[in-house]
């Protein structure tokens, strides 16, 4: 909860210093709802393609599929409010409410819905907060993007301790790397994806052979995720 | 003054797409055991590789030739590294990295 308010004043603060107000940063977080997927748009809300932004926030967000997936038996007798649930159900949602470990004497359905509304709610507080403190101070920002790369940086630690097979992660960085070298800092994005999906497409037996996708119910923590929203 | 109509297209196609991963597939699959094996495996795979193409994205105006040929980034990366493996917390980490980097762009490398 600390981390959602943290990383979501976060947010508003770097959204403040790019032009966009606490009202832009609570859209962002009505419309997107996922961390790093917000704190990418930042980027291209003011220089990016149409195309590269829905590539990236579909690359990015992949992981949710499995999340969905493993709750549809949960969420199964849930009626239309079910639709808010899946709407919202980011990393954070997701590793409490997949445990089942609702408190004894508690309405499950009552408390799925109040855990994702909370878990919202306080990153839109987070991210109005943000937005609010950057009108009020002013100070030189420079350098203050660095946040992002931070974020994204413990994010791949995170996934790199989790896991065994570091072939997706060093793809990623080497596959956009060489892309950047070759096609220069305005193209290089999506020759960089399709280089990452063949490359994992022609690697998929050395890598479930490491890894077997199991069904969709992952048993781990959500190691995918980006640990935020 | 940024474009506020391009902004906002980019905010929705975003925000779009999010959805879509994570409503879609109980649309499509939820009244159904078929989820084909591909998509499993690629929704699996590709977030692991969607971090790395971030980082580097961050610093696609970096030039090792030119200005301060990346050292400050350099620098204040392998504080989150290091802070990182050391703590484990991600606020700790992304505060601490920010504030060293912006030190060094404000006052070092001026």
């Amino acid at each position: 909860m600390v981390t959602f308010i943290v990383l979501g004043i976060g947010f508003g603060l770097l959204m403040q210093k790019h032009g966009f107000g606490p009202l832009w940063s609570l859209a962002s977080g009505i419309i997107i709802y996922s961390g790093t997927v917000q704190f990418v748009s930042i980027a291209l809300m003011s220089t990016g393609s149409v195309l590269m932004a829905g590539l990236t926030a579909l690359m990015v967000s992949a992981r949710h599929l499995f999340f969905s997936i493993s709750m549809i038996g949960r969420y199964s007798t849930e009626g239309p409010r079910k639709w808010y649930l899946y709407y919202a159900l980011c990393d954070e949602t997701y590793a409490m409410l997949s445990k089942d470990d609702t408190p004894e004497g508690v309405n499950v359905s009552g408390y799925r819905l109040l855990v994702t509304l909370f878990d919202q709610l306080s990153w839109l507080f987070g991210c109005v907060l943000g937005g609010c403190v950057g009108t009020l101070l002013s100070f030189n920002s420079t350098g203050i993007d660095f946040a992002m790369v931070a974020l994204f940086t413990t994010v791949f630690l995170q996934q790199w301790i989790d896991t065994k097979n570091h072939i997706p992660a060093i793809t990623g960085l080497l596959a956009t790397l060489v892309c950047r070298l070759i096609f220069g800092r305005d193209l290089f994005l999506i020759p960089a994806m399709i280089i990452i999906v063949i490359t994992m497409t022609a690697m998929r037996r050395r890598i479930e052979a490491a890894e077997p996708v199991e069904s969709a119910e992952p048993t781990h923590e959500p190691a995918g995720g980006d640990g935020d929203a | 003054m940024p474009d506020y109509t391009h902004a906002l297209i980019i905010l929705l196609v975003m925000g779009g797409c999010v959805i879509l991963t994570r409503v879609l597939p109980v649309v499509i699959f939820g009244w159904s055991e078929q989820i084909p094996e591909f998509i499993l495996y690629l929704g699996k795979v590709i977030p692991y590789t969607a971090m790395g193409l971030l980082i580097v994205y961050c610093f696609r105006d970096i030039s090792i030739l030119g200005g301060t040929h990346g050292v400050p980034e350099l620098i204040a990366m392998a504080v989150v590294v290091a802070s990182y493996l050391w703590k484990r917390n991600t606020i700790v980490s992304v505060v601490l990295g920010t504030a060293v980097y912006m030190v060094l762009l404000q006052m070092v490398f001026v």
